[in-house]
């Protein structure tokens, strides 16, 4: 684990992500809560970064620390981008926050030549057994809040999400299998016991002809 | 304090440096420069103005790549008095929390400038200065300014200085106007730009706002149909009400329960009158009347229009995003929740007009109940919002950190 700009190190899937990233590429951070992620990337990949952040805690942190973060949100936010200004697009763990997984995905790859998406795998064998001999809704360390709290309102398994990828014309080019805290398990996400084995998956996406425009 | 500007040299090939005189002392009110003599300022309107001075305030010192200025612009009845007492009212500088060594914008790092805007009272060339031609005050003969006019009198006051670019520009109300204005059309002289509290156009109610103010300066009789200096009188009582009625749109409900709430001013009991039977109303008394000491009606009248025709998307063809097509500067939004005057959709609304364009903008709303006056009050979040933006723009210029002051 490589130590964060601040010294501390940063979380394992954050580190699997800016492995992701080429150096020097421009990149907009999703969701970036304090900025810890673009930091990294600035730090250590001489990224330009720029961050969206609904949480006015994390936008002030981030902005503090002398990062480009501004207060809002992947549902009304990205419409305004042109296309094609990023290198890449990282939306992690929030596509499942948003009002319109689908528009957001689109528009990811509008904005990015890259996406990378990460998400709680709902199809997860722990879920489904909570769900399946428990009777209640999953929650573990990738899904902590209970359904009357949480603000994950279009939960989906990695098969629905690859549906969807394929639904949109988006190529997978990458996918990464992780566990509930965040490590890799060795696995590609379109492998065919991704969806019983991954708590948590993680995409980087291009565009497809039909994705494209 | 001493001011380092003046004892740079000017930049030998500036059309305008050649005319350039200083008319003012170092102590005191500051410098003034006599700037287009030779080439006039060609204003919105289509009228010629030259020359013309402009008042300012210097702090800290210009670095020898001159690349460590910061532009600070003035609110409508603000001044250069940025960072040390006002003559007139003796009271700390507007932003004195803000400007100074070891402080957030930090004269120990930057060189920071602060002009009297055109327009303005404070000894820029206004209304109530002599107009060249008739040797009597301007009044109504000055021509409508806008928010470009002021920005390109300051152009030619950093031509003069000889400063190609700002490291950053920042400023609060009409003072992010001219921020905005400044990016929008010098993107290549502004490295960073903070508009605060602001917006790209003045709304309809904030014009609304504006008339309420003229007309009840332009209602008072001694306003002499805006001659009232050769007159020698003063429309104190209109302009007092003009400010009166704008400084509530400063505030915020809760700014002013807290504050005020319902009670009576040094009396037990109402008053059935219409003496000041409220702390608010006393207030508000005193607010107008201090303000007429420091204030020139005419300056008023001139400075609230430059800000009700202000439309940055006007400009480029109805389109906000197109006044800032490639540039280059990076900009840090701030607004405050409880703005009613610039509400956080106005600067939201700047914010996707950046994004459109791919621009490195930072956006911060900071939660405070004290309504427009957040900006220049005693707000943590804002203070270490800026602080942190600042850094950061420093990085990525190179400018190096303060050494500790000795």
């Amino acid at each position: 684990m490589n130590p964060g700009p601040a010294g501390r190190p940063i979380r394992v899937d954050l580190e699997l992500i800016a492995d992701l990233v080429a150096p020097g590429s421009r990149v907009l951070d999703i969701g970036c809560e304090d900025g810890t992620l673009l930091d990294y990337l600035y730090q250590f990949k001489q990224v330009d970064g720029r961050g969206i952040e609904l949480s006015m805690d994390g936008v002030q942190a981030a902005v503090a620390h002398g990062l480009s973060v501004i207060q809002g949100d992947a549902d009304t936010d990205l419409a305004d981008y042109p296309a094609g200004a990023f290198d890449y697009v990282i939306l992690s763990q929030t596509l499942q926050a948003t009002r319109n997984p689908r528009r957001v995905l689109e528009n990811l790859l509008r904005i990015g030549r890259t996406a990378i998406v990460s998400f709680p795998n709902f199809g997860y064998w722990r879920a489904r057994l909570q769900l399946l001999a428990g009777g209640h809704m999953p929650t573990n360390p990738v899904l902590p809040h209970a359904w009357y709290e949480t603000p994950n309102i279009h939960l989906c398994t990695i098969r629905d999400f690859v549906a969807l990828c394929d639904d949109l014309g988006i190529v997978i080019d990458q996918s990464f299998v992780l566990d509930d805290r965040g490590r890799p398990r060795g696995m590609p996400a379109t492998h065919r016991l991704a969806n019983l084995l991954g708590a948590q998956a993680l995409f980087l996406l291009t565009r497809g002809d039909k994705a494209g425009r | 304090m001493t001011d380092p500007a003046l004892s740079q040299p000017s930049a030998p090939d500036r059309t305008d440096s050649g005319t350039g005189s200083d008319t003012g002392s170092e102590t005191g009110a500051g410098p003034r420069l006599v700037l287009g003599q030779e080439r006039p300022l060609k204003l919105d309107c289509g009228a010629e103005l030259g020359p013309f001075t402009v008042a300012y305030r210097a702090y800290g010192r210009l670095n020898a790549e001159r690349s460590n200025a910061i532009l600070i612009c003035h609110a409508l009845t603000g001044d250069q008095y940025v960072a040390d007492p006002h003559p007139i009212t003796g009271k700390p500088g507007w932003w004195q929390q803000l400007v100074g060594p070891g402080k957030v914008i930090d004269t120990d790092r930057y060189f920071v400038l602060c002009p009297n805007v055109l327009g303005s009272c404070m000894g820029s060339t206004g209304p109530k200065e002599t107009n060249p031609e008739t040797g009597r005050p301007y009044g109504l003969d000055f021509p409508v300014i806008t928010i470009g006019d002021m920005v390109e009198a300051q152009v030619r006051l950093l031509d003069h200085l000889g400063i190609d670019s700002l490291f950053c520009v920042i400023g609060g109300s009409m003072g992010g106007m001219q921020v905005l204005q400044w990016a929008a059309r010098h993107p290549d002289r502004v490295f960073s730009a903070v508009p605060i509290a602001t917006s790209w156009r003045h709304s309809a109610q904030n014009i609304a706002f504006h008339e309420v103010g003229r007309q009840a300066i332009m209602a008072d009789p001694d306003w002499c149909g805006g001659d009232y200096l050769n007159q020698g009188k003063t429309p104190h009582r209109g302009l007092a009400v003009a400010r009166m009625a704008a400084h509530v749109t400063y505030l915020s409900e809760p700014a002013l329960h807290r504050k005020f709430g319902r009670r009576l001013q040094n009396r037990a009991a109402l008053s059935f009158g219409f003496d000041a039977d409220f702390q608010v109303e006393s207030y508000l008394r005193h607010q107008g009347s201090t303000f007429v000491e420091r204030f020139d009606a005419n300056s008023y009248l001139y400075i609230t229009r430059a800000m009700d025709y202000f439309d940055l998307a006007l400009e480029h063809g109805g389109v906000l995003a197109n006044a800032f097509t490639g540039t280059p500067v990076r900009y840090c939004v701030v607004s405050f929740t409880s703005d009613w005057l610039f509400p956080t959709s106005e600067s939201r609304q700047v914010v996707h007009a950046l994004n459109a364009v791919a621009a490195n903008v930072s956006f911060v709303e900071v939660a405070s109940d004290k309504g427009h006056d957040a900006f220049l009050l005693d707000e943590p979040q804002f203070h270490d919002t800026l602080a942190g933006f600042l850094d950061g723009a420093a990085e990525h210029r190179g400018l190096p950190h303060a050494e500790a002051t000795p």
